[in-house]
């Protein structure tokens, strides 16, 4: 079985482009919802279920949640700022709000118990704005620190590789796929942002942090592949080298991806709310990674050999 | 590879699994033993003294947000204190918030200090009532003693509050200089609530009138004698929560480091009072800026919906690798299954504080310690496609598969090490067990499955190429 990878780059190269204008557009446009983490602030999880902790089954089928004009009234007392309210579950409501001390949530806790006495209080986080800042700088410096050891990781990864296209060439190819690996998540965020209210909050960083470095892998593979390759047939064609390369790895790149996908998946699905955007970051990436190095970064290379020679 | 090695690894991986599968789960051994142990009183009747040990059962550590409870950040203001003394300060800030959340018998509190950003960690993990913790903690009161500013500033202030009095808010307006009244005629000194030992409701002998009486420790009743011998003719002001509590007038040199605090409080507030100095006084005054609370019903939920997506993503790994791999797919599984024990077990040994971002990471590297196989395995069928023999093929494949498998792990090491230097607690779970997920991935896939796989050399299993290919 040979694919002929090489000869669709430009199908490639229009399909990669609509996905990063359809990302960049989207985050220009909508931006990013950052969460409490960043920015300081409230968040408080309540079920409004009239049944106790102990809940059983037939006890959470009951439509118990207040509409959210009933909440908004009950708070309008408060300063809280825009309020958010956000339905969860079969009877719990996300509040967001503007960071309020201990007894103004504790006063919110007897307003809501107005509604229904028994209301369970899942989760209360409230975030200062020096906290929100340095939590924002800590991330930065994160960022940061870990772009600069993951450059650092490509250069001596692509140090032997020469001929036709010298190391660092590799390493930009791999630079820019990076970054469409990570656009494209960004962007999808923006849009559920927009649309369905999820917030851009610190796990979902951390997993495109780890997605660099689980992606990144799958680009070195490939070039590895084509340097193995370009030493055992020397002077040959590159264009067919790199395309034998991508035949005999797109196995081992599909299989390897699906098996973090499973686990992923199945985090997405069963593992909760909390890490439900976490592992959808990851997915995402995911498949977008392994995309992009069949079927972006490959091309590439040959484009530039192509360019750098003609 | 001579048999007697290859047998004698199989034992040492059987022997691994064996001892980290129990030390993860425990129960179904210990419930074997137990039901020797009444076997063997059966047989030879209660006079039997020996009896079987358990297996170590050491339990998981469940994070906050997994069994619920809360946590907070306090900023501690140090405005007042020398910068020499902060460290100490700071510490004495821990002591006291340590008493006080013993007092409210919390299992396990953490309690840390952040000395360069003056703050106080506390984590309370599974507490029922955080409303009533928080208070506990917070409303701490803060004692204060200070001394008269000097001479010629302390009776201007005081002058000008005496002009004051009985005013109405535009008529004090009127005089001129009225902003001088609220001035604290008093200045702040080192004697705090820091170095109290004790406080007693005592009566007044003569009034019958409540008071409250404090022991300095040593190094307060120093100070206490300093202050006094400083101060004797003036007044020493005690100041509660910022509040004036009463300022009597320094008769004599006191040494000992006892005083009485004469208010004007009924036996209630008085009783309140000491049992409040009692559990602590702040030595400096503290606000929460961060607070992070789980319920325990959403940690319950956390815990279950997790450890599910974990089981569900093993299940879905294993039918995969089989269909796809089929024999290799099978040893691969196994190899899973010790990999899973192993993993368990050092996080109980180490021991790891299992989060919910700790779980991720848990079985975010289970995918990944498969994926270390699937390419030994990728590799190792094209060598066989080749036509080369089984153990070379292996070998081949295995050497090849090698440096991806280095380096895809190394990667993900490498990104996990900055993001737990650097992360928050959410953050560092996760590297924390991603890091220990694929160290023992790189290991189960060198150790484990190689070893396993060269079992097959040799045997007829080797010739029925639809197995392996």
């Amino acid at each position: 079985m040979n694919i002929p990878f090489i000869k669709y780059t430009k199908v490639y190269y229009i399909f990669s482009g609509i996905l990063v204008i359809a990302s960049l557009a989207s985050l220009l446009i909508f931006g990013l919802q950052f969460s409490i983490d960043f920015s300081g602030g409230s968040i408080l999880e309540v079920n409004f279920s009239s049944c106790d902790g102990s809940a059983v089954a037939s006890c959470e089928g009951g439509e118990n949640r207040p509409e959210n004009s009933v909440i908004q009234e009950k708070l309008q007392d408060f300063d809280l700022g825009e309020i958010v309210i956000q339905p969860i579950g079969a009877n719990g409501v996300i509040i967001r709000m503007k960071e309020v001390d201990e007894s103004v949530h504790q006063q919110i806790i007897l307003r809501l118990q107005e509604i229904q006495p028994k209301i369970d209080e899942k989760r209360f986080e409230s975030i200062g704005p020096v906290i929100g800042k340095e939590l924002r700088q800590k991330t930065i410096t994160l960022i940061i620190v870990s772009l600069v050891a993951l450059l650092a990781y490509i250069t001596i990864a692509f140090r032997k590789i020469s001929r036709p296209l010298s190391s660092w060439q590799y390493g930009i190819i791999s630079i820019i796929t990076l970054f469409f690996d990570v656009l494209i998540p960004v962007g999808v965020f923006a849009s559920l942002g927009k649309f369905y209210n999820i917030q851009f909050n610190i796990p979902i960083i951390i997993a495109l942090l780890t997605l660099l470095g689980y992606t990144i892998n799958d680009k070195v593979v490939v070039f590895d592949r084509v340097r193995e390759n370009l030493l055992k047939t020397k002077g040959g064609n590159f264009d067919a080298c790199v395309n034998q390369s991508l035949n005999q790895i797109l196995v081992r790149s599909i299989s390897t991806g699906s098996c973090t996908l499973l686990v992923l998946l199945a985090i997405f699905f069963f593992g909760g709310e909390t890490l439900k955007y976490f592992s959808l970051t990851l997915i995402i990436g995911i498949i977008v990674g392994t995309y992009s190095s069949l079927f972006l970064a490959s091309p590439l290379l040959v484009s530039w050999q192509k360019r750098g020679r003609g | 590879m001579p048999k007697r090695k290859s047998f004698l690894i199989l034992i040492t991986i059987l022997l691994l699994a064996f001892v980290a599968g129990n030390l993860s789960y425990p129960d179904p051994l210990n419930n074997g033993i137990d039901f020797l142990n009444s076997r063997l009183r059966q047989g030879f009747g209660e006079q039997v003294k020996f009896s079987l040990p358990h297996f170590w059962n050491i339990p998981f550590r469940l994070g906050l947000d997994l069994q619920g409870g809360t946590h907070l950040i306090y900023q501690a203001d140090l405005s007042g204190i020398d910068g020499a003394d902060h460290k100490n300060a700071l510490d004495g800030l821990r002591d006291v918030i340590e008493r006080r959340v013993n007092l409210f018998g919390v299992s396990e509190p953490v309690i840390q200090i952040e000395e360069q950003s003056q703050r106080l960690i506390v984590e309370l993990a599974g507490v029922k009532d955080v409303k009533e913790a928080i208070s506990m903690i917070g409303q701490t009161p803060f004692l204060e003693f200070k001394e008269q500013k000097p001479d010629e500033e302390f009776n201007m202030i005081l002058q000008k509050q005496q002009e004051l009095e009985g005013m109405t808010f535009e008529e004090v307006q009127s005089v001129p200089d009225w902003q001088i009244a609220l001035d604290d005629p008093f200045t702040s000194t080192q004697l705090t609530g820091r170095y109290l030992k004790k406080a007693e409701l005592i009566f007044e002998p003569t009034t019958n009138k409540p008071m409250v009486s404090i022991q300095f420790d040593d190094e307060g009743a120093k100070l206490f004698e300093e202050l006094t011998t400083r101060n004797i003719g003036k007044s020493v002001a005690i100041y509660i929560d910022n509040t004036l509590i009463s300022s009597p007038i320094v008769q004599e040199s006191i040494s000992g480091g006892k005083a009485q605090i004469s208010g004007s409080f009924t036996v209630d507030d008085a009783k309140t009072l000491v049992r409040s100095l009692n559990s602590g006084a702040l030595p400096v005054p503290i606000t929460l800026v961060s607070q992070e609370t789980i319920g325990p019903s959403l940690g319950q939920e956390s815990l279950n919906k997790s450890l599910k997506a974990g089981m569900i993503g093993f299940i879905l790994v294993i039918v995969f690798m089989i269909i796809f791999y089929r024999l290799p797919g099978i040893l691969a599984s196994l190899a899973l299954i010790v990999y899973i024990a192993l993993n368990l077990s050092l996080i109980k040994l180490i021991p790891v504080t299992l989060t919910l971002s700790g779980i991720a990471g848990f079985i975010l590297s289970m995918g990944m310690a498969v994926d270390a196989n699937i390419l030994i395995f990728s590799r190792m069928r094209e060598e066989l496609k080749l036509g080369k023999g089984f153990l070379i093929s292996l070998e081949d494949g295995f050497k090849r598969a090698w440096p991806s498998v280095r380096d895809g792990n190394s990667t993900i090491i490498l990104v996990s090490l900055i993001l737990f230097s650097l992360g928050t607690s959410f953050v560092k779970g996760f590297a924390l067990t991603l890091i220990i997920g694929n160290l023992i991935g790189i290991f189960s896939a060198i150790f484990i499955t190689n070893n396993l796989l060269r079992c097959f050399g040799g045997t007829k299993f080797e010739k029925l190429s639809w197995l392996w290919k």
